[in-house]
C-alpha cells in the first residue's frame, strides 16, 4: 500500500470512550438590571425618546436586558457633556492624574474580572474560555498601558508639542464589546480627549456595565459617556458637528459610509474596518503548530474577527496532510454553552449574522464547493454554526472574496511563494496576514511582500496593547494600540 | 521507509507551548473526573529505581500494585510495576496471575554509557528473568552529535534482543533540550521499532513535561498517519498529582483521541501519583477531602 | 536686444518617465503674471490620468524596494540638477508669478528642501518604528512601509515650493505619484519634470500632469488604483470632492491648503508618515 493510500485511511476516534461532562461557569452572582439607561455627563438618564431596544443572549435567545435608545437630543446631550467634561476638566488635570484616573479603571476592572468576563460571554456568545483568558485580561492592560502615555506624550513625538482633539466620537462592533471600548475609551483618555462611545446594538451590556465602574471610579462627568442605540445613534454621532474625530471599528461598508459623511469638514477620523486574511503555509512549516494557528486563526470568536485568517493557503506539497489534521483537529472543537469552561466555540452572535454565513455557505454548495462540518451535536435553542471548511474553491468565489465573519474557512493551494503572495493579495483589503516557514529570511520577504498591517508569522491572531493594530487598503485607515495608536487622538504641530 | 532523520519535522516551541495551555484550560468534572482517574491509575507504572531497592522494597511495591486500596474493591489495578533487571524475577514471582505487567530498565540505564554488547545482554537477562517490558535508554552522546544511525542501530538491535518483551524507548528529553530534538528522537525511535516512547528516566531534571509529551504524541500520530502503526507513549518522572495526570488525558484525548486512551498504549511512569489518583477517586465517591494517613504507601 | 527669433518650448505631460502630449491633443495656455500668453500645455484628460496612474503602479515595487539609501541619493541628485537649472527656475517663476526676490528665495528653499528629504529616506523608518514590548513570548515590531501610490493636487500659491514640498516626502517614502498641477503655473511644473527626468528618479515614480483640477480631480479621488490623495488646492468643492470619493477604495486624505510653504516648519517627517502605513510583525521567541 502507498503512503498516499495510507493517508488517507488512518483515522482516530474522537467522539468515544471519555467525553467532558458540562462544566459551566455560574451565572448567579452577576447581577443585570431589567432595563439600562443612557449614560451623559457621569449619571444614568432615560432617553428623550422613552424608547429601549433589548439585547438577548445568543445561545438560548432569552432577553438579558432592555437598553434606551439614543436619538439627535441624547447624543447632543452626550457631546455636550464631553465637550464641557474637555475644557472645563479634562484637558486642564495635570496629565498624571489623568493618568491615575485610567490606572484607577484598570484595577477597578481587574477585581471585578470575573463578573465582566460571564456578562461578556452572556451577552456576545462567546465562550468563557475567550472572554476570562483574551477578551477582560486584554481590556485592563490597554487601560493600564494607555493610563502610562498620559504625561509621557511629549516624548512620543520628536519635534512637536502633542494636544488634544477635544471630543472623540466612537462606534464599535459586536465582536468584542468590551475590549472594543477599551480600545477606543483608553487612548482617548490617555492623550486628554473625552468620550460619546457608541456599543454595538446586540452587545450594549458589559459598556453600561463599565459605565457604573466609572461612576465607581470617580471619573469627572462628561468624560466618558456612552449612549446606545443602532446605526441611527451612530450616525448621529457621525454628523454632529461638534466632535473633533471619529473613531470607528465595524464593517468596510459602514465604513465607507462615515468616511462619505466626513467630507466637508476638519474632522479627524481612523477606521477598523473588514478583512480577508490569508494564513500561508509553506512545506517547511511547523505543521502540527501551523494547524493550531489555523484553527485559532479562524475559529476564535465564532470567526467573527475582522483579522480572522480565513483564506488557507497551503503548499500544494503538504496540502492533503495537513487538511487531514486540521480535519482531525476540528473534530475536538467543543461547540456550545457560552458560559461552560470547555466549550471552544459559542454561539453566533445574532440571528441576523448566522443567516448571513448560512447564506454563503448554501451558496457554496449550489456553485459545487465541497463543506466539511466537524460532527458536533448543537443546543436547540440559540444561534450556531458548526466550524466548516470550504473546499473546492478558486480566488473568484464570493466566499474567497468577500468577508463571512464566521467560523468558515477557504482552502487553496499554491505552488510557490510568489503565487502565495499574488493570491494573498488579491484582495481589496489588507488587515492581517500569515505565514508558516521555519525559514527566517522567507519570514521576512513574504511578510514584506503582503499588503497588511499586522503580519502573523509561525502564529496568528496575537494582540497586545503595545501591538498597534490596523489595516491597508480598504481594511482602514489608522492604527490602534502602541506608540502609533496615539497620533490619531493628538493635533501635532 | 526510513525517512531522513537530519530533515524531520520542525516544532515551534510556543505554539507547543500555546496549545499545552488550552489543554490545562479544561475543566474536567463529575463523572467524567471519575472516570479519568480510574483509567490514569490503570495507566500507572509504579515505579522504584533506586541504588538501595531491596528484595523487601521491590515486594512491597508489588502488592501495592495488586492492591492499591483494598477497602474499596472497585479500584482498579496499576498496568506495571517497573524495576532493575535483578528484581525482575522476584517481581514476576510476586504478581504472578495478576495481569501486572513486569517492566525492567536495562541498557546501563540510566546514562547508557556501556558497550553496546553488555546492554544487549542486560536486555536479554531481564527478558530471561521474566520481564515482559523493557525501558531502555538511548545514547543521548551519539543522538547530540548528529550520529542518528548508530541511535537508529542501537535501538533496532535491541528491539531485536527484546525478542516477545514490549519494547520502551527512553529519549530523556531533559537532556535532549529541544523540541525539535524531542521529534527527531522519537521518530528515530519507533521507526526502528519503539512500541512505546518514553520521555525521561526520572534521574534528570526536568522530566517529562506536557510540552515534550505533546511533541511526542505529534510524532506519535503523524508515525500512525504514514504506517498504521500504533506507538505507545510514557510520561515519565515528575507527575504528581491528578490535575496534572488529568490533563494529559485530555491532551492525549484531543492529539490521538480514543484509542490511546488505554493503558495498551499510554503508561504514567510515577510513584507518587498512584496514592493522589487514590486520594481523589475517594473523595469524588465520599466528596470529602482525603488525608494520604488513609492511603498505603508503595 | 537681437532680432532673432525665440524657439518656443512646448510643455507636454510627463508620463511613465516619458514625455508626452495629451491623448485628447487639448491645449490651454498659460498666461504670465501680465496675463500675457506665456507657453501652451497641454490639457490632461482623464485617459491621461489613467495612463500616469497605471505608470506610476508599474513603478511602484521596484520604487518601495530599493534600498533607502539608494532613494535618498536620487532625492539628492535631484537637487544637483535644480542647482544646475537654478537660474531658469528663477527666470522662470519671475515671468510667470513673483518678484525677482521670491523668485531666488523660493528656487533656493526648493533646491534645499530635496536635500532636507532626500536625508530623510534612510533616517524616518529608524524615528518611527517600535519594538513593541508584548506580553506573550513574541518578537513584535512595527515599521512604516509605503501607502503605495500617491496623488498630489498642487497648490497656486507656491508654483515650485509647493510642488517640491508635496512630492518630496511622498517619494522619499517609497511611494509612486500622480501631480494634478497648479492650473496658473503648470509650466514651471514642466520644467521641474525636466529636472526628475534627468536626476536617475526612474519612470513612474513621478508623473506630472497639466491641466484643469476641475477635468482630473474627480477622476483621480474616484480611481480604485489610487490609495491616497494629497491636496493642497483651497477649493472647498473640490476638497469635499475628493473627500467623498475617497470612500470608494478608502483613500487615505490630507489636506495641507493654507501651508505656508516657504517656512522651515513646513517640512517634517510627519509629512513622510502621512503617506506611510504601518506594518507590524509577530514571531514567537523560542528555540
Amino acid at each position: 500500500m502507498s503512503e498516499k493510500e495510507l493517508t488517507t485511511r488512518q483515522s482516530l476516534r474522537f467522539d468515544e470512550l471519555w467525553s467532558y461532562d458540562p462544566a459551566p461557569e455560574s451565572p448567579d452572582y452577576v447581577k443585570i438590571k431589567e432595563q439600562y439607561q443612557l449614560f451623559i455627563d457621569g449619571k444614568f438618564q432615560e432617553p428623550e425618546s422613552g424608547n429601549y431596544f433589548d439585547s438577548v443572549n445568543p445561545s438560548n435567545e432569552e432577553v438579558l436586558a432592555l437598553f434606551a435608545e439614543a436619538g439627535k437630543k441624547d447624543v447632543d446631550k452626550a457631546v455636550a457633556a464631553a465637550r464641557k467634561a474637555h475644557n472645563g476638566v479634562w484637558s486642564k488635570m495635570p496629565a498624571k492624574e489623568r493618568g491615575k484616573y485610567i490606572y484607577r479603571i484598570a484595577r477597578l476592572l481587574q477585581e471585578r474580572a470575573r463578573e465582566f468576563a460571564i456578562i461578556e460571554s452572556m451577552d456576545s456568545g462567546k465562550p468563557i474560555r475567550e472572554s476570562r483568558d483574551i477578551d477582560i485580561p486584554q481590556v485592563i492592560a490597554h487601560f493600564f498601558y494607555h493610563a502610562g502615555w498620559a504625561d509621557k506624550l511629549k516624548y512620543a513625538f520628536p519635534g512637536v508639542d502633542p494636544k488634544p482633539l477635544g471630543v472623540a466620537g466612537q462606534i464599535i462592533p459586536w465582536n468584542f464589546p468590551l475590549l472594543m471600548a477599551a480600545w477606543k475609551i483608553a487612548p482617548a483618555l490617555a492623550t486628554g480627549n473625552t468620550v460619546v462611545i457608541k456599543p454595538a446594538e446586540t452587545t450594549p451590556l458589559s459598556a453600561l456595565k463599565l459605565a457604573e465602574l466609572i461612576q465607581d471610579a470617580d471619573l469627572p462627568p462628561g468624560v466618558v459617556n456612552i449612549v446606545t442605540g443602532a446605526g441611527e445613534t451612530g450616525m448621529e454621532i457621525v454628523r454632529h458637528p461638534d466632535i473633533d474625530k471619529i473613531a470607528f471599528t465595524g464593517s468596510t461598508e459602514v465604513g465607507k459610509i462615515i468616511q462619505k459623511a466626513m467630507a466637508g469638514t476638519d474632522r479627524k477620523y481612523t477606521l477598523e474596518l473588514g478583512g480577508k486574511a490569508a494564513n500561508i503555509i509553506f512545506d517547511d512549516a511547523p505543521v502540527n503548530q501551523a494547524v493550531e494557528g489555523i484553527v485559532n486563526g479562524i475559529f476564535f470568536n465564532q470567526g467573527h474577527v475582522c483579522c480572522a485568517g480565513s483564506r488557507l493557503l497551503v503548499q500544494e506539497g503538504i496540502a492533503d496532510e495537513l487538511v487531514q489534521k486540521l480535519k482531525m483537529r476540528m473534530e475536538t472543537l467543543i461547540v456550545g454553552d457560552p458560559l461552560d469552561k470547555n466549550t471552544d466555540i459559542g454561539a453566533i452572535n445574532s440571528k441576523v449574522q448566522l443567516d448571513r454565513i448560512l447564506g454563503f455557505l448554501s451558496e457554496s454548495v449550489e456553485s459545487d464547493q465541497r463543506i466539511y462540518q466537524t460532527k458536533c451535536d448543537l443546543p436547540e435553542k440559540g444561534y450556531w454554526c458548526r466550524p466548516t471548511l470550504v473546499e473546492n474553491v478558486s480566488q473568484s468565489h464570493r466566499i474567497v472574496q468577500e468577508e463571512v465573519f464566521g467560523p468558515v474557512l477557504t482552502i487553496q493551494t499554491f505552488r510557490t511563494p510568489a503565487e502565495a503572495v499574488s493570491l494573498t493579495n488579491n484582495t481589496p483589503y489588507g488587515l492581517s496576514g500569515g505565514v508558516w516557514t521555519d525559514k527566517g529570511s522567507k519570514i521576512f520577504k513574504v511578510g514584506k511582500s503582503i499588503r497588511a498591517g499586522v503580519i502573523w508569522a509561525n502564529t496568528f491572531n496575537k494582540f497586545d496593547p503595545t501591538s498597534p493594530f490596523g489595516g491597508y487598503k480598504e481594511s482602514g485607515i489608522g492604527r490602534e494600540g502602541g506608540i502609533h495608536g496615539l497620533s490619531p487622538y493628538l493635533e501635532l504641530s | 521507509m526510513i525517512p531522513d532523520f537530519k530533515q524531520t519535522v520542525p516544532i515551534d516551541q510556543i505554539g507547543v507551548e500555546e496549545r499545552v495551555a488550552r489543554f490545562r484550560t479544561r475543566s474536567i468534572k463529575k463523572e467524567s473526573k471519575l472516570f479519568a482517574l480510574k483509567l490514569a491509575l490503570r495507566m500507572v507504572d509504579l515505579t522504584t529505581l533506586e541504588g538501595m531497592d531491596s528484595p523487601g522494597k521491590v515486594r512491597q511495591l508489588c502488592y501495592k500494585a495488586l492492591y492499591p486500596h483494598e477497602i474499596d474493591p472497585e479500584i482498579p489495578q496499576v498496568a506495571a510495576i517497573c524495576v532493575y533487571p535483578n528484581h525482575v524475577k522476584l517481581a514476576v514471582e510476586t504478581l504472578k496471575g495478576s495481569g501486572i505487567h513486569v517492566a525492567s530498565v536495562a541498557t546501563s540505564f540510566p546514562s547508557g554509557m556501556g558497550r553496546l554488547e553488555s546492554r544487549i545482554d542486560e536486555v536479554k537477562y531481564a527478558v530471561e528473568e521474566g520481564a515482559d517490558e523493557i525501558d531502555m535508554v538511548i545514547s543521548r552522546w551519539a543522538f547530540l552529535k548528529g550520529d542518528y544511525g548508530y541511535v537508529y542501530d542501537e535501538i533496532a538491535a535491541i528491539k531485536e534482543a527484546c525478542g516477545p518483551a514490549h519494547l520502551k524507548v527512553i529519549l530523556e528529553t531533559g537532556e535532549l533540550e529541544t523540541y525539535d530534538n524531542v521529534r527527531k528522537a522519537s521518530d528515530i525511535a519507533m521507526y526502528a521499532g519503539a512500541d512505546f516512547i518514553k520521555t525521561s528516566t526520572g534521574k534528570i531534571s526536568p522530566a517529562a513535561t506536557m510540552p515534550v509529551t505533546l511533541v511526542m504524541l505529534g510524532a506519535i500520530r503523524d508515525y500512525y498517519i504514514k504506517t498504521g502503526n500504533k506507538v505507545g507513549m510514557k510520561p515519565a518522572g515528575g507527575i504528581r498529582d491528578s490535575k496534572t495526570a488529568l490533563h494529559y488525558l485530555v491532551m492525549v484525548k484531543e492529539t490521538l483521541g480514543a484509542d490511546w486512551l488505554d493503558p495498551d498504549l499510554f503508561r504514567f511512569g510515577a510513584s507518587s501519583l498512584a496514592n493522589d489518583l487514590l486520594m481523589q477517586i475517594i473523595k469524588q465517591k465520599t466528596g470529602h477531602y482525603q488525608s494520604p494517613d488513609y492511603f498505603s504507601i508503595g | 536686444m537681437s532680432n532673432r527669433l525665440n524657439v518656443l518650448k512646448t510643455c507636454k505631460l510627463y508620463i511613465g518617465g516619458k514625455f508626452s502630449r495629451s491623448e485628447s491633443e487639448h491645449y490651454f495656455p498659460a498666461l504670465d503674471k501680465k496675463q500675457k500668453p506665456l507657453a501652451n500645455l497641454c490639457r490632461a484628460s482623464r485617459k491621461d490620468l489613467r495612463n500616469a496612474v497605471q505608470a506610476a503602479r508599474k513603478a511602484q515595487s521596484d520604487w518601495s524596494g530599493r534600498a533607502a539609501y539608494n532613494r535618498g541619493q536620487i532625492l539628492y541628485r535631484m537637487a544637483e540638477m535644480m542647482e544646475g537649472r537654478r537660474e531658469q527656475f528663477i527666470a522662470e517663476l519671475e515671468r510667470a508669478a513673483v518678484s525677482r526676490r521670491r523668485a531666488e528665495n523660493e528656487t533656493d528653499t526648493a533646491i534645499d528642501r530635496l536635500v532636507h528629504y532626500a536625508g530623510w529616506t534612510d533616517k524616518y523608518s529608524a524615528l518611527f518604528s517600535s519594538v513593541n514590548p508584548v506580553a506573550s513570548p513574541h518578537f513584535n515590531f512595527s515599521i512604516p512601509e509605503p501607502t503605495g501610490i500617491v496623488g498630489i493636487v498642487a497648490p497656486d500659491d507656491y508654483p515650485l515650493i509647493g510642488l517640491i514640498s508635496l512630492i518630496a516626502p511622498v517619494i522619499a517614502g517609497g511611494n509612486t505619484c500622480v501631480v494634478i498641477s497648479s492650473e496658473k503655473y503648470g509650466s514651471i511644473a514642466c520644467t521641474l519634470a525636466e529636472v526628475i527626468h534627468s536626476s536617475d528618479v526612474p519612470g513612474g515614480v513621478v508623473n506630472i500632469l497639466t491641466g484643469f483640477r476641475a477635468d482630473l480631480i474627480p477622476h483621480l479621488a474616484t480611481h480604485m488604483d489610487v490609495n491616497a490623495v494629497l491636496c493642497a488646492a483651497d477649493d472647498p468643492e473640490q476638497k469635499k470632492n475628493i473627500q467623498e470619493s475617497a470612500h470608494l477604495n478608502v483613500k487615505r486624505v490630507h489636506f495641507y491648503d493654507g501651508t505656508n510653504w516657504m517656512k522651515e516648519e513646513s517640512q517634517t517627517p510627519y509629512y513622510i508618515m502621512d503617506v506611510q502605513e504601518v506594518k507590524t510583525t509577530w514571531h514567537p521567541v523560542g528555540i
